[in-house]
C-alpha cells in the first residue's frame, strides 16, 4: 500500500514575545488512496492546524518548524504560496464549516464552479459549466442547470454545503481535507451530507481526511481514526477497534463521557479538568495529569505511538507490548 | 385542577409571531402585506416539579423562543404561561414581577457571550444577589457568591478572576451558579452544553443532575442533541415549525417514537456502535417558516403523507399515554 498522503513528524509552532507555542508536536500518519481518515479531539487540539498545514493555509506567525508532508511522494511542505496555489484546488480539496463563508456571495454558484474548472482543467468555458451542473447534480442538487445561475443566499444550509463540496470536487483532487463539514448543519441534514461526501469520495477514489470533534460522524464514515490531544496524536487505529476497544486512557475517558443512545446511566463518565494550555504542557505524557492510571514514567518520559493491539496508542501502558512504530 | 400536584410550569396554547414585513414606504410601494413569522404557534405542555422537560428540534422550529416566553424575555401574541398557579407574563409586569423572576432563571448557549468580560467572577454571580436585593451586605454576598462556586465545583479562589482566565466548560459552571443565585426553582436551559467539548459536557450535564437531585429543580431543557436529551430529561416534546408533533416520556419516546417525524430525527442520528448499517436516508429540508406548507407541516418530507395530511392540520392529541399530532398514528 503506497500512501497518497505521508505526514512526517510534523511540528507547528507559533512564536510570540514570550517564547515560542508549540501547537503541533510531533504528528505522523499516513492517508491510503480512497480511504477516509477521520481526526478527532477537543477544540484546541490541533485538528483543524493539522488540516491547514496540509493545505498550506497556516496562518502567519506559525509556521512548520519540522517535519515532512509528502503528496504521492513529493514534498509539499516547503513550495511557495503560488506553486502551492496549483496543488490546492487541484490535487487537494478543502471543505470548512460554513459554508456560507466559504462561498462568494456576489458570485453566482456556477461563476465560482467554473472559475475553478477553468483555472485547473484544460476546458472551455461551455465545457466547464456543462461539467458544473454535472457536478451539482452528483452532489444532489435538483433541477441543477436551473440552480447553477442562483447566488448562495438562494440556498439553504444544506443545499449550500452540497455546493461547496461540488466545488472541492470541481478539479478531480485526489485527496479532500473536510473541516467540520457537518457541524453547521442540523442533524437531518448532516446525514445526507456525510451520506454525499462518502459516496463521492468514493466513487472518484478520492481520500479523504475527515476532520470533526463528532464521534457519531466519524463512526459512520471513516475507515480509521487519529484522536488528538494537546497538539499530539494520543491514538491512530481502525475505527471500530478505537471505539469498541479504545487503548489509550484519553480516547477511553472520551468514549465513556458521550452519551450514547442505546445504553442507560444515572450519571455520565468525566475526565475531570481540562486539556493543557499551550504554554503549559506537561513534561512527559501529556495527559498525565488527568490519567487516571499514570506512574511515574508517564510524568518524565514523552511516549511515542506504540503497538496496542489492533491500534497504535502514545501511551506507556502498552509498553510491553514494545514494537515502537 | 387545583389539586395537590398541580404541574409548576404549565403552558396553555402559547403562541408567538414576529413582524419581519419590509419597511413601511417600501411595503407601501411594492403593495406587500405585512408578513408574520409564527415562531412558536400554539404549544401546550407541563412540567411537574423536580423533573426535566427538554424541548428538541433543528433549527428554526420555535424551541428558544419558547425558553424567551418562559422566563419573560417576550410577552406571548397568544396562550398563557401558568407558573405555581400564577399567570407569569401577568406576573412579570405587575408589582411581585420582580419576586417571580427570582424563581426562574436561565441558563445561555454561549458561555462566552452571556458572561460580561470585564467583570470579576464575584460580580457576575453577585449581580443577581444585589439586583434583587437579598444580600446588600458586600462581605456576606462574597461569602454566598463563593458558596455558590463550590457547589458548581469551582473554588473561592475564582472569585476575583474574569471570564477570559476560564476554559468554556468553566464559564458555563459560572453561568450555572449565577442562574443559582436567587434560589431559583425553575431553570431554563437553552442548550447549555452544545458549545462544550464531550468530555467538558459530561462535567456539565453531572452538575446539573446532581443540583436537580440535591436541590429540587426543574429544568426546561433546550437541545438539539437527542442523545443528551435521552440521559437528561423525564419528558419529551419534539418541536416542528413552531409546534409540538410529540409529546411523550422519555423512555416511551425513545423505545416507540410515534411521530413520522420524530422517528426520522432518531434515525438521523449517526450511532457510534454497530455503524456501517444501512440508515434510512432523510429526504429534503425544513421549509420557510414564513410560508409553511398547508395542513400537517410536515407533509412534503413525511413517507405516509396522505391527502388529509394536505388539507387539515392534525391537533396534539392524546394516544395511549402519549400525545401525538399525525393523522397515521
Amino acid at each position: 500500500m503506497t500512501a497518497l498522503l505521508q505526514v512526517r513528524n510534523l511540528v507547528v509552532e507559533f512564536p510570540n514575545r514570550r517564547g515560542t507555542l508549540r501547537a503541533l508536536d510531533d504528528i505522523s500518519f499516513d492517508i491510503a488512496p480512497g480511504e477516509i481518515l477521520g481526526v478527532v479531539g477537543e477544540s484546541g487540539a490541533g485538528k483543524s492546524l493539522t488540516g491547514a498545514a496540509i493545505i498550506g493555509l497556516l496562518e502567519p506567525p506559525g509556521r512548520i518548524a519540522s517535519g515532512q508532508i509528502l503528496l504521492q511522494g513529493e514534498r509539499i511542505d516547503q513550495l511557495n504560496a503560488d506553486q502551492m496555489r496549483h496543488i490546492r484546488g487541484k490535487r487537494i480539496g478543502a471543505i470548512f464549516q460554513d459554508p456560507l463563508t466559504s462561498l462568494n456571495p456576489l458570485y453566482t454558484v456556477g461563476r465560482q464552479l467554473t472559475e475553478t474548472i477553468l483555472a485547473h482543467l484544460p476546458m472551455t468555458p461551455a465545457q466547464a459549466r456543462e461539467r458544473a451542473i454535472e457536478l451539482l447534480q452528483d452532489t444532489g442538487i435538483p433541477a441543477a442547470a436551473q440552480r447553477i445561475d442562483h447566488y448562495p443566499h438562494q440556498f439553504s444550509g444544506g443545499m449550500r454545503q452540497r455546493v461547496v463540496i461540488a466545488l472541492a470536487l470541481a478539479a478531480e483532487p485526489q485527496l479532500i481535507v473536510a473541516d467540520e463539514p457537518t457541524t453547521a448543519l442540523d442533524v437531518s441534514i448532516q446525514a445526507q451530507i456525510i451520506g454525499l461526501l462518502r459516496r463521492v469520495c468514493k466513487d472518484r477514489g478520492a481520500a479523504v481526511m475527515l476532520i470533526t470533534h463528532d464521534m457519531g460522524v466519524i463512526a459512520e464514515t471513516c475507515d480509521r481514526v487519529a484522536v488528538m490531544y494537546a497538539g499530539r496524536l494520543a491514538e491512530i487505529g481502525p475505527v471500530h477497534e478505537v471505539i469498541q476497544r479504545p487503548a489509550h486512557p484519553y480516547t477511553q475517558g472520551l468514549m465513556a463521557s458521550i452519551p450514547d443512545m442505546d445504553t442507560q446511566r444515572e450519571r455520565l463518565a468525566q475526565i475531570d479538568g481540562s486539556m493543557p494550555r499551550l504554554n503549559a504542557i506537561p513534561t512527559g505524557c501529556a495527559f498525565n495529569p488527568r490519567c487516571p492510571q499514570a506512574v511515574a514514567r508517564c510524568r518524565e518520559e514523552r511516549p511515542e505511538l506504540m503497538r496496542a493491539g489492533q491500534t497504535r496508542a502514545a501511551c506507556w501502558l502498552h509498553a510491553a507490548q514494545g514494537v515502537s512504530a | 385542577m387545583s389539586t395537590a400536584s398541580t404541574p409548576l410550569v404549565q403552558v396553555q396554547d402559547l403562541a408567538r409571531s414576529f413582524d419581519v414585513s419590509a419597511p413601511w414606504l417600501q411595503r407601501t410601494l411594492a403593495r406587500q402585506p405585512r408578513q408574520l413569522l409564527k415562531a412558536v404557534d400554539g404549544v401546550s405542555f407541563e412540567i411537574e416539579r423536580g423533573k426535566t422537560l427538554a424541548l428538541v428540534g433543528e433549527s428554526g422550529c420555535g424551541k428558544s423562543t419558547v425558553a424567551r416566553l418562559l422566563v419573560g424575555l417576550y410577552p406571548p401574541s397568544r396562550g398563557s404561561v401558568r407558573f405555581d398557579g400564577m399567570d407569569a407574563h401577568a406576573t412579570y409586569a405587575g408589582p411581585e414581577g420582580l419576586k417571580l423572576r427570582q424563581r426562574i432563571q436561565m441558563i445561555f448557549q454561549d458561555p462566552y457571550a452571556s458572561l460580561n468580560p470585564r467583570w470579576t467572577v464575584e460580580a457576575i454571580v453577585g449581580e443577581p444577589l444585589l439586583e434583587h436585593g437579598l444580600i446588600p451586605d458586600r462581605a456576606a454576598r462574597r461569602e454566598r457568591v463563593s458558596e455558590l462556586l463550590r457547589s458548581v465545583g469551582l473554588s473561592a479562589q475564582d472569585l476575583g478572576k474574569y471570564p477570559h482566565q476560564f476554559s468554556g466548560g468553566q464559564r458555563q459552571r459560572i453561568s450555572i451558579a449565577r442562574a443559582l443565585a436567587t434560589a431559583p426553582e425553575f431553570l431554563v436551559c437553552d442548550e447549555p452544553t452544545s458549545a462544550l467539548d464531550v468530555s467538558v459536557q459530561a462535567q456539565v450535564l453531572n452538575i446539573m443532575k446532581d443540583l436537580q437531585r440535591e436541590r429540587g429543580l426543574t429544568y426546561l431543557f433546550i437541545s438539539h442533541n437527542l442523545a443528551v436529551v435521552r440521559h437528561v430529561s423525564d419528558q419529551v416534546g419534539v418541536m416542528y415549525l413552531g409546534r409540538l408533533v410529540e409529546l411523550a416520556d422519555t423512555e416511551t419516546l425513545f423505545a416507540n417514537p410515534r411521530h413520522p417525524y420524530t422517528r426520522m430525527l432518531l434515525d438521523a442520528i449517526p450511532k457510534m456502535r454497530d455503524s456501517g448499517r444501512a440508515r434510512t436516508p432523510v429526504q429534503g429540508e425544513v421549509p420557510n417558516p414564513l410560508n409553511p406548507p398547508s395542513g400537517c407541516t410536515f407533509h412534503p418530507r413525511c413517507p405516509q403523507a396522505t391527502d388529509r395530511c394536505r388539507q387539515e392540520r392534525p391537533e396534539l392529541r392524546p394516544f395511549m399515554g402519549i400525545r401525538v399530532a399525525c393523522h397515521a398514528v
